[in-house]
């Protein structure tokens, strides 16, 4: 809310999965301590438009992260950065155990202390994660997976989290508890940009939304516009 | 917790035991037959291969069909640096680092083009990297002789320190150490720091980077892992896992030829791997000895008991060691499909995870 300079910034960015455009030169941007969110029908281009960022995809444009360009830096640089993507699917290590999931979250860190710190502070915002700790993370639910996989990102301690879908695939009570969880995660002070299908819940959230069709933003707005907007209720609110 | 740190008297008595054993195994198998303690140094070389294997397909999680080119590459670097074939003759401490830098090289080779590959389509590329490495061996006899073609290489080096040669008898103390005997040493040595390098690998950040991509790349990467290197690492190390044996394995025999490095040789490290317990070090181990023993053992016995029972030889040993080679491996797939020692993860898995509370 605090609307201090883009964190973020993304000029034209264009998307192709070979001679297809999939994002044909959008643009948004990202304030430090926002949580802005993508929303739009399958295919729009949103999920491509995250992976484009976390450098999962060849994209051009403009992509300046911090100030910094972004697009020709490899994806496993960004988090050291500061800009963690939480994959979409969740993508834990199901053969690893919660604890040590985390810590590959730490992976690229080598302060002992703070990663400790931080552990604690995940345990403390994911308590049922504590609680199965010790547990191979396959064996963990839906929901739990997406909790392990945000607890993850935050072990690197990021400054901007990229959610991919965390209601995906999920219970709705699950998905309730998941964005619980992300509210919390953003009143603790992390930039969050997240992509999202479900529409109503993603704008509880964010304080502010572009809406994304075909691979253009249609619509950009407050949360509580878009909200408001009789063309986004009919067509993503099921009004 | 562990053993050692509860019972640290036994431990350490079990483990005197156990060095006692592995000494003094050779001095019995000897009398039993010099061929056993051939078989066991096989084993052993068996087991590096394995253990090699195991880097890039239990903890990196890469299918790879074509091991055996490596083992073929530091093969032929020994056998061409120390043989008549070039009239070179290096020491082979000099030699096996080399092949191991070849092997490496190898395995970089065939890493990179491969990077974006996973599962099937991994395991295809790589058959036809060991496929190429065996025809190119089997045909870089013309315009020059580099390999000297199907016919191989012959009267290759054995090993030697000092005035301490490796294919002679000596008798020590009054006890005769045969040649096999004296490689066996050398070898037991090696497998040891193979053993305690694999240990370490696993627990290391690389070992949690090459796990981290099994299970999942996108999230290793978005974990700050530079997959590419870690992978190209990955087939790397274990190719030089490759290169080593093979060194060895040359002077061992004394002879190469592209027939021993064949697809059903990859194939058969592969079986260890898989049988033993992917991306446990020691079920590794377990497969490989497993594998290497038992068809020895069945190709001993089988004709024998035929004899016994029927008065005459009804089935090839041959065919009957395959076929039982055959059903054990369906019988372990069936019963114990993690292996015979998973590591724990894979037993959890297949176990139908960890108890809920």
């Amino acid at each position: 809310m605090s609307a201090s300079a883009p964190i973020l910034e993304v000029r034209d960015l264009h998307v192709s999965y070979g001679s297809i455009a999939a994002v044909k030169g959008i643009s948004f941007e990202v304030a430090t301590g926002e949580t802005v969110c993508l929303i739009g029908a399958n295919g729009a281009g949103k999920t491509t438009t995250l992976k484009a960022l976390a450098r999962l995809l060849p994209a051009h444009g403009t992509l300046h992260f911090d100030g910094h360009s972004l697009l020709h830096r490899p994806a496993h640089e960004l988090i050291g950065a500061g800009m963690t993507l939480v994959p979409e699917g969740r993508g834990i290590f199901a053969r690893l155990t919660v604890a040590e999931n985390l810590d590959m979250g730490a992976y690229c860190r080598s302060d002992r202390a703070g990663i400790d710190a931080d552990r604690d502070r995940v345990f403390g915002l994911l308590p049922r994660l504590k609680e199965r700790a010790r547990q191979v993370a396959g064996t963990l639910s839906g929901g739990e997976q997406q909790m392990l996989a945000i607890g993850r990102a935050l072990m690197s301690r990021p400054r901007l989290l990229l959610l991919d879908e965390p209601s995906m695939g999920l219970a709705p009570m699950m998905v309730q508890k998941v964005f619980e969880v992300i509210r919390s995660v953003a009143a603790q002070g992390v930039t969050i940009l997240l992509v999202e299908q479900n529409a109503r819940l993603a704008l509880s959230v964010a304080s502010r939304g572009y809406v994304m069709e075909s691979g253009g933003i249609t619509l950009s707005d407050s949360a509580p516009a878009l909200l408001a907007n009789p063309g986004v209720r009919e067509a993503y609110l099921g009004e | 917790m562990k053993f050692r740190d509860k019972q640290p008297a036994l431990y350490w008595c079990g483990v005197a035991l156990v060095a006692i054993a592995l000494i003094a195994l050779p001095l019995v198998l000897t009398m039993v037959g010099t061929a056993w303690v051939r078989i066991t140094n096989l084993a052993i070389l068996f087991i590096f291969l394995a253990l090699g294997l195991n880097i890039v397909v239990g903890f990196a999680g890469l299918l790879d069909l074509g091991y055996i080119a490596f083992y073929a590459v530091g093969a032929y670097v020994y056998a061409l640096l120390a043989s008549p074939h070039f009239g070179l003759h290096l020491p082979f401490w000099v030699i096996l680092p080399i092949g191991a830098f070849f092997a490496c090289v190898a395995g970089a080779l065939l890493g990179a083009p491969t990077l974006r590959l996973r599962g099937d389509y991994l395991a295809i590329v790589t058959l036809g990297f060991g496929e190429i490495v065996r025809i190119l061996i089997n045909n870089l006899s013309s315009p020059f002789n580099i390999t000297n073609g199907p016919k191989g290489i012959t009267r290759i080096d054995p090993f030697q320190i000092g005035n301490l040669e490796f294919y002679n008898s000596d008798t020590w103390l009054g006890i005769l150490f045969t040649g096999p005997a004296k490689y066996y040493y050398i070898l037991l040595l090696i497998l040891l720091a193979v053993i305690a390098i694999n240990l370490r690998l696993q627990k290391s950040r690389i070992g949690r980077a090459w796990v981290a991509i099994r299970e999942d790349e996108i999230a290793a990467k978005a974990c700050g892992i530079n997959t590419r290197n870690v992978k190209l690492l990955a087939f790397a190390m274990g190719a030089s896992f490759g290169g080593i044996a093979g060194g060895m394995f040359s002077a061992i025999q004394g002879f190469v030829s592209p027939e021993s490095f064949i697809l059903h040789e990859s194939i058969m490290v592969l079986s260890m791997v898989v049988l033993g317990g992917m991306g446990n070090v020691w079920g590794v181990i377990a497969g490989a000895l497993l594998l290497s023993f038992v068809p020895e053992l069945l190709r001993y016995t089988v004709e024998p008991a035929q004899q016994a029972l029927f008065g005459q030889m009804l089935v090839d040993p041959e065919v009957l060691r395959m076929l039982i080679f055959g059903a054990a491996l369906v019988l372990t797939m069936r019963f114990r499909p993690a292996g015979l020692w998973p590591e724990s993860r894979h037993r959890q898995e297949f176990a139908g995870g960890a108890t809920h509370e």
